[in-house]
């Protein structure tokens, strides 16, 4: 027992801790996909994380809270990414659809060139708004590990439903209308 | 005559010009910048990322600010402005990437410790050396030498 305890021993054993714990908050701060996808199977809405950045037409920043009351449509896309361009009409059909009722498409860019997004927007005709996460650094609380993923926020700025991967208009027809329905 | 050959010889000079102003004015290149910036979603460096869409964009975005005559410097600093700081194949000195600057120094520090401490306990545990034989005696092994020479003289 007393040679276990020697120094050497307990230096040792005190490192191999050390990067242990160091794997574990490697592996787990990776992002919160779990946590939201778990909350929401269990009928659960977890607020929607701080997401406020500066918009991507430069014209100031926008966050999910100046929403609040809104029922909204936040969708992670990137300029390079190939299903993203091949929703963005339908995304965009669903803004102009719900606009009137109370619901908004927000989009958000990530870890895309400036120009290349502003240039999509304009292909697409993009009309709502888009804010810009250059460095991707706001995709970890939402447990985004590839493009593009869709949530619906309530009017209380809560998390609703989530899709990981293209989304389709047999999602937002079963997700959006109901919570168009419901009050703040 | 005259006339065309002047002509000719205004084209040739007006495309020369570029040309040779491009390749003086480059200062550095896409190949040169590959292994130095990483592809963030690709999780590789660029020179490894193949045709990822991200990592054609950002070869694309390179190559253009190359066309501008911007140095090494001013292009990853126009790439951070654009992906954020995990474009850079160098990691961030903050947060998580700090360990990658110090576990190395931290595990050298810990086995240069384990080193010196193991040579203090064998150094501490050698077993005392024999008592030196008196003035004028034979050492042992000596004096069993020579009775053995003494056995086998011939």
């Amino acid at each position: 027992m007393k040679r276990l305890l020697s120094p050497a021993s307990v230096a040792a054993l005190a490192a191999v801790a050390a990067l242990l714990g160091l794997l574990a908050y490697g592996v787990l701060s990776g992002g919160d996909k779990r946590g939201i996808d778990q909350a929401i199977a269990d009928g659960k809405r977890p607020a929607v994380p701080e997401l406020r950045l500066p918009r991507l037409d430069g014209a100031g920043r926008t966050s999910p809270a100046d929403l609040r009351g809104k029922v909204v449509i936040l969708n992670f896309w990137a300029s390079w990414c190939v299903p993203c361009r091949e929703e963005a009409p339908m995304l965009e059909r669903w803004h102009r659809r719900i606009g009137a009722r109370g619901g908004t498409v927000l989009g958000v860019d990530a870890l895309d060139a400036t120009g290349d997004a502003r240039a999509f927007v304009r292909k697409f005709g993009i009309s709502y708004p888009n804010i810009r996460d250059a460095g991707g650094e706001r995709l970890k609380p939402f447990g985004i590990a590839a493009y593009p993923e869709t949530f619906v926020l309530d009017r209380r700025g809560r998390i609703a439903a989530v899709v990981r991967g293209p989304v389709d208009e047999a999602f937002l027809t079963r997700e959006v209308p109901r919570l168009l329905r419901e009050g703040t | 005559m005259i006339r065309a050959a002047a002509l000719l010889a205004a084209v040739l000079l007006a495309l020369a010009v570029p040309a040779t102003a491009l390749a003086a004015c480059a200062k550095t290149t896409v190949a040169d910048l590959e292994d130095e910036v990483m592809c963030p979603v690709c999780g590789t460096s660029l020179a490894t990322a193949g045709d990822a869409p991200l990592a054609t964009q950002e070869r694309r975005l390179i190559a253009r600010l190359v066309s501008q005559c911007r140095s090494k410097d001013q292009i990853k600093s126009q790439l951070v402005a654009e992906y954020g700081t995990a474009v850079l194949a160098d990691p961030e000195k903050k947060g998580f990437g700090l360990t990658t600057y110090l576990v190395p120094g931290v595990a050298f520090a810990a086995g240069l410790a384990a080193v010196i401490a193991a040579a203090l306990r064998w150094r501490r545990r050698r077993p005392p050396r024999p008592l030196a034989a008196a003035p004028g005696a034979p050492p042992p092994d000596s004096a069993r030498l020579d009775e053995d020479m003494r056995r086998y003289d011939l």
